[in-house]
């Protein structure tokens, strides 16, 4: 692939004709646009960030195939059928340059994209399933004939050993060597006769998937390869500061403007922060109240997601005084600390308007001794936690869903289900920033009583 | 065991004590005398060498010496990683060391003996790259269902699970998978050992090896369950369908019974009660067992009229639910369906016992095992090592195992080894190194002949 600059696009002819499940065995010779190369990266990531949150929440095959389905047509569709494999196949490899780079990050990719193709193959016809076979250059033939016939009955009793009616047993099997498909083999899902598994139709995803997992396993090796020893150097300038950053981006709004549902003066502040913070926040502000000091990480978190959260300057210092000034005084507050909440609102410094922190970054970060920041689903104890769970209102059972997610490290998931259970309702996009928290939260409470302050 | 039962099964031999103690069945004298002059050197190396002999141009000639063999001695000091360049190299390392016991392992990608020559260029040289497809049944992992013995110990009434094991084993590795170089041997105490030799076996990774594994396994034992076999579905997957009618069920109504006896006390009978889910039959056989339990039948008799009992109730039962519909075979797989050693087959670089040891526990040697005839096969015969050296002592018996006369009791083994499975295997290999030469070459026209 090359990316280029001009304003046209160069006609690509290089697109695979009838399947629009592209394989990306190889970087098709196109040329691509820098925008879009970032672009079009952002909108693949938010649909394996779909795909990855899915699967964090249980979801079962068909669910996520149906999950699967609707992400893509949401970030990936465009009007023109070529087009939109275009997109498909620059995005994957762009995002192999991004996700090569270290194991982990390989780790989440292959699991992502393997599952994002599994979804995708299942819900194609038959005939395109078995053109994607072909396109992998898997020899496999159907059984058909005489053989078929012989091996009909005993098709039969696997099919019924799977607890499968007679109706679902299928009229096309491939015969696959059985080292090919070890799973199918391991859980005696299969037929064998003399070496060859007797694959349905419907379990030739499980060939296809493993296929596709191990090209795109090697893949990955050859790439960090090209990254580390030619690509980052060359593209130091232009292309790998796009890359790095894109593994850690959060894809949401920024909250830098505060909307209509947020927009709050000091006199609402306190109420606001018992009904409508998200834990970290609530835990903040209750340790500002109570110690009349936050540390400047804490500073920091909760103060720009209080400009988020519709805070003027004026009202933030007000507040930030208010609190401060029984600690340290008046002369000391003005010195120290005024300067900074300014900077925050972008009157200071190079005035930049500097945008709330979202999840991702706050879980990342490394609260300390004496530090309240950070995200209470990571950094508290499981008791802590409990305690400020059930001080928010949860029952235990669901404080039990909660830790279940906290322990399996699934941090927003934890506080998106703490959400639902505080105001009865589900979230279907999955917390990803606290201001976004504290703006469906106020939606809720505002449908239910419109005039009384909430 | 005492030789004088040893003497009703084989031939008359000189008893020189007449209260022999387990230990005199070995000793390092003997051992050293039978690798002086009984172990089967160019046999095993022409096993492992699959072909390559060296006179074909299409031969690895450093094949044999990338192989790992472990040595465990005297006062269980363990050797691994030793290699060999060739059979007299082998053969050397063992008549210097006289080992208590030898394993096979993988061949390595390197010399063993060499790896850690390969070991600082940071990416893992030293790897396994072929492995015969191996199996290890013990008896020990069915003293949940057998009542004569239990631990180390093996005898003519449980024997036969292994029987019936090899016989589901081996047809499923022909039948199902395409195996034909198969070969079993006796572990020289209380269980089997199957290696599978074919090309495509050796060459399986890790996850084709543990698939096979798995799709052999269904006893999923562990103290906190009554029922340790759990059969799904409307109806068995065709292989479990074929060892059941074919091997499982005449076993188990028939040799089983008469040696086992598991219904005969409550004891035993409690157990199988615990496998079916439906209280109401489990009280209804209770009841009628307990009152029958001073009847004047044989335990035998006893046990096989309270199979038939348990399985008409089930019959009848039968549509009440999904869960009793299997239970009959169930009940039967949990007593006769082989129990394979996960572990052993899973990974490449797993150790086994080579054949031909001499098992330092018993004295007896780890022959091969005719799965055409494993009916006939009985551990408390097979020769010992004190056996062959009384043998040997009593001379006239040349060691010829070159001449077709050769009737002693280590001969037929060996010939059985060779003509059963090291002659064809070696025909195939050479064919497959023969071929795979004229394709790496493209000549067509040429042949080079053995």
């Amino acid at each position: 692939m090359e990316v280029i600059r001009s304003q046209k696009r160069t006609a690509s002819n290089d697109i695979v004709s009838t399947p629009t499940l592209p394989l990306y065995l190889t970087a098709p010779p196109m040329e691509v646009r820098l925008e879009e190369f970032e672009l079009f990266a952002i909108d693949r990531l938010r649909v394996l960030k779909g795909v990855s949150d899915g699967l964090a929440r249980g979801r079962n095959p068909n669910e996520m195939d149906d999950l699967v389905d609707t992400l893509w047509k949401e970030h990936m569709r465009l009007p023109d059928v070529s087009e939109m494999i275009n997109k498909d196949i620059i995005s994957h490899f762009v995002l192999r340059l991004v996700y090569c780079r270290s194991d982990e990050l390989k780790k989440w990719f292959l699991s992502m994209e393997t599952a994002l193709f599994r979804h995708r193959f299942r819900i194609k016809k038959i005939e395109e399933q078995r053109a994607i076979v072909g396109e992998f250059g898997l020899p496999y033939k159907a059984v058909i004939g005489a053989e078929l016939e012989s091996l009909k009955e005993r098709l039969v009793l696997v099919a019924r050993s799977l607890c499968q009616t007679s109706s679902d047993v299928e009229n096309i099997y491939y015969k696959v060597p059985f080292e090919e498909v070890p799973d199918l083999v391991a859980t005696r899902r299969v037929l064998l006769q003399k070496g060859y598994a007797f694959v349905a139709g419907s379990q030739l995803v499980s060939l296809v998937v493993t296929q596709f997992r191990s090209h795109l396993s090697k893949a990955l090796i050859l790439t960090n390869r090209k990254w580390t020893t030619t690509i980052r150097e060359r593209e130091k300038d232009r292309l790998t500061p796009i890359v790095e950053a894109l593994s850690t981006s959060y894809l949401g709004p920024d909250y830098t403007q505060s909307s209509e549902y947020a927009d709050i003066s000091l006199k609402d502040i306190d109420q606001v922060s018992k009904s409508s913070f998200p834990l970290c926040m609530r835990h903040l502000f209750e340790k500002l109240r109570e110690d009349h000091h936050l540390k400047h990480g804490g500073r920091m978190q909760l103060g720009l997601f209080l400009k988020g959260v519709g805070l003027k300057l004026d009202d933030a210092l007000a507040f930030w005084r208010e609190e401060f000034t029984k600690k340290v005084g008046s002369e000391r507050f003005d010195k120290e600390y005024a300067y900074a909440i300014r900077h925050n609102y972008g009157k200071e410094g190079k005035r930049t308007d500097y945008t709330p922190y979202a999840c991702s970054k706050i879980i990342t970060s490394a609260p300390g001794a004496g530090d309240h920041h950070g995200c209470p689903y990571r950094h508290f104890s499981e008791d802590n936690l409990k305690a400020a769970l059930s001080r928010m209102g949860l029952s235990s059972r669901g404080m039990e869903d909660v830790m279940d997610k906290v322990r399996n490290r699934h941090y927003q998931l934890a506080c998106t289900l703490t959400f639902e259970a505080v105001y009865g309702t589900s979230c279907d996009t999955g917390i990803n920033h606290p201001n976004q928290y504290f703006e469906e939260s106020q939606k809720i409470l505002k449908s239910k009583t419109p005039t009384a302050p909430v | 065991m005492t030789r004088e039962e040893i003497d009703n099964n084989g031939d008359a031999m000189m008893i020189d004590d007449p209260n022999p103690k387990i230990e005199n069945e070995f000793n390092v004298h003997y051992l050293r005398i039978y690798y002086g002059n009984l172990f089967p050197y160019s046999d095993i190396h022409k096993w492992l060498s699959y072909g390559h002999d060296g006179k074909h141009p299409g031969c690895d000639e450093y094949y044999f010496g990338r192989r790992e063999f472990s040595f465990t001695l005297e006062n269980d000091v363990y050797l691994r990683y030793k290699s060999f360049k060739n059979a007299s190299a082998m053969e050397d390392a063992i008549k210097s060391n006289f080992p208590y016991k030898i394993d096979i392992g993988a061949v390595y990608s390197v010399d063993p003996d060499k790896r850690h020559a390969y070991a600082h260029s940071g990416t893992n040289l030293f790897t396994p790259v072929e492995r015969e497809l191996v199996f290890d049944i013990d008896i020990t992992d069915y003293d949940d269902v057998r009542y004569c013995c239990s631990g180390a110990d093996v005898c003519a009434k449980c024997w036969p699970l292994m029987t019936v094991a090899i016989k589901v084993i081996d047809t499923s590795l022909r039948e199902d998978f395409g195996f034909k170089y198969i070969l079993w041997v006796f572990s020289g105490r209380r269980g089997v050992h199957c290696w599978v030799c074919d090309a495509k076996a050796r060459r399986l990774t890790n996850e084709q090896r543990s698939a096979v594994a798995e799709y052999f396994r269904v006893y999923k034992g562990n103290e906190n369950n009554a029922k340790k076999v759990d059969l799904m579905g409307h109806s068995l997957h065709p292989f479990l369908a074929r060892s059941y009618v074919d091997f499982l069920k005449n076993f188990f109504e028939g040799e089983l019974q008469t040696n086992q006896s598991i219904f005969s006390s409550k004891e035993k009978y409690e157990k199988i009660l615990g496998m079916i889910t439906d209280e109401d039959i489990q009280s209804d056989l209770r009841g009628k067992w307990e009152n029958s339990a001073r009847s004047s039948l044989s335990e035998e008799a006893t046990s096989l009229l309270r199979w038939e009992q348990l399985k008409k109730t089930l019959q009848s039962k039968k549509n009440k639910a999904l869960s009793l519909r299997t239970c009959i075979e169930e009940i039967v797989f949990t007593f006769t369906y082989p129990r394979i050693d996960l572990e052993v087959s899973k990974q490449m670089n797993h150790l086994l016992k080579a054949p031909f040891c001499v098992h330092p526990k018993t004295g007896r040697v780890c022959v091969p095992i005719d799965p055409n005839n494993c009916d006939e096969f009985d551990p408390l015969a097979v020769p010992t090592l004190s056996q062959l050296i009384e043998e040997i002592n009593a001379g006239g018996l040349s060691m010829d195992v070159d001449d077709d006369s050769d009737k002693s009791l280590l001969g037929k083994s060996i010939k059985f080894f060779r003509s059963s499975f090291l002659e064809p295997l070696l025909k195939s290999c050479k064919e497959e190194i023969e071929s795979s030469y004229k394709t790496k070459i493209g000549k067509s026209k040429d042949t080079f002949s053995w």
